[in-house]
């Protein structure tokens, strides 16, 4: 389904990003580097929001060529980004949603890890696993 | 409900183990407090991070103190703060008029002295929330009749 995801600290310092091995995984990290400035403008514009607006859930951040950049901020500002195939057209908004909820959950699982330092990267293998299974089922 | 009870027993457990562990000196200097605050810190940071999974993100300060007065208290101490004050300036007083910590201790100025020990952790708990929610602050707690309490947070501004 995907091929990168990321979590991002409040502080917007990578925790976590894992992309389908290609021969340019750094473009990725570019990718979701640039769409960090979106989720900025995206959470500031909160204060004005109505009520509906205010949901975690950002949406589509932008498409690029190749690529559509999916974004979800959780409460405590730490942002999610998804990269997908821009091919991969029968991908629903609301299978992006569950995907992005999926992530929370396993987060909100690390986050309440003792033996997890928040601000550390992210090294659970649960985590991990859960991150492979929304990749591998694109490929 | 049994899991309160659990909660409690584990909670005077901890500053039982905290204060015995301790070393000579540390009790006078406030080290164990420190400590349970700092407990109390984290354990706040995951549990913020639970419970606003499904709530919508805040739209300022006030609406962050909101919640941790109705559905942060509410699950923790299986009921809401009896009143939220501010000055719109950066300090908010939470009183609870029958804290849960402090029901199993006899009421009157009895304990008084003890009190700051099972207000520590909860200290600790509103600061470590409220730090993973973006909101900096300095939380003191005070007791002048025995099961209410007062907890003044001051935001720091960054």
């Amino acid at each position: 389904m995907a091929v990168c995801i990321a979590v991002i600290a409040k502080e917007n310092y990578p925790l976590y990003i894992r992309s389908v091995p290609t021969e340019n995984e750094l473009k990725f990290h570019y990718t979701v580097h640039t769409s960090l400035d979106v989720v900025e403008e995206k959470i500031s514009a909160v204060g004005k929001a109505l009520v509906d607006q205010r949901e975690l859930y950002l949406g589509l951040l932008y498409p690029t060529e190749d690529y559509k950049v999916y974004g979800y901020v959780t409460n405590s500002k730490v942002k999610f980004v998804i990269v997908v195939d821009s091919s991969n057209t029968s991908l629903r908004d609301n299978e992006i949603r569950s995907m992005f909820r999926k992530l929370h959950n396993s987060f909100t699982d690390v986050m309440c890890n003792p033996f997890y330092n928040p601000g550390d990267p992210i090294q659970s293998k649960a985590f991990d696993s859960m991150v492979s299974a929304m990749m591998v089922q694109a490929c | 409900m049994a899991d309160e009870a659990l909660f409690q027993f584990l909670h005077n457990e901890l500053i039982q183990y905290v204060y015995k562990s301790a070393e000579h000196g540390e009790m006078e200097n406030g080290r164990c407090i420190t400590k349970l605050e700092n407990m109390g810190f984290r354990v706040g940071q995951g549990l913020i991070e639970r419970f606003t999974r499904d709530t919508a993100r805040f739209k300022d300060e006030l609406d962050v103190m909101k919640f941790v007065c109705k559905d942060f208290w509410t699950s923790v101490f299986k009921k809401q703060i009896d009143n939220l004050r501010t000055n719109h300036q950066g300090i908010y007083v939470l009183q609870d008029n029958k804290f849960r910590l402090l029901t199993q201790l006899s009421t009157g100025k009895q304990y008084l002295e003890h009190a700051p020990k099972y207000l520590a952790f909860t200290c600790g708990l509103v600061r470590g929330g409220l730090a993973n929610l973006g909101v900096k602050s300095i939380v003191t707690a005070e007791v002048s009749v025995m099961p209410a309490c007062k907890f003044q947070v001051m935001i720091q501004k960054m």
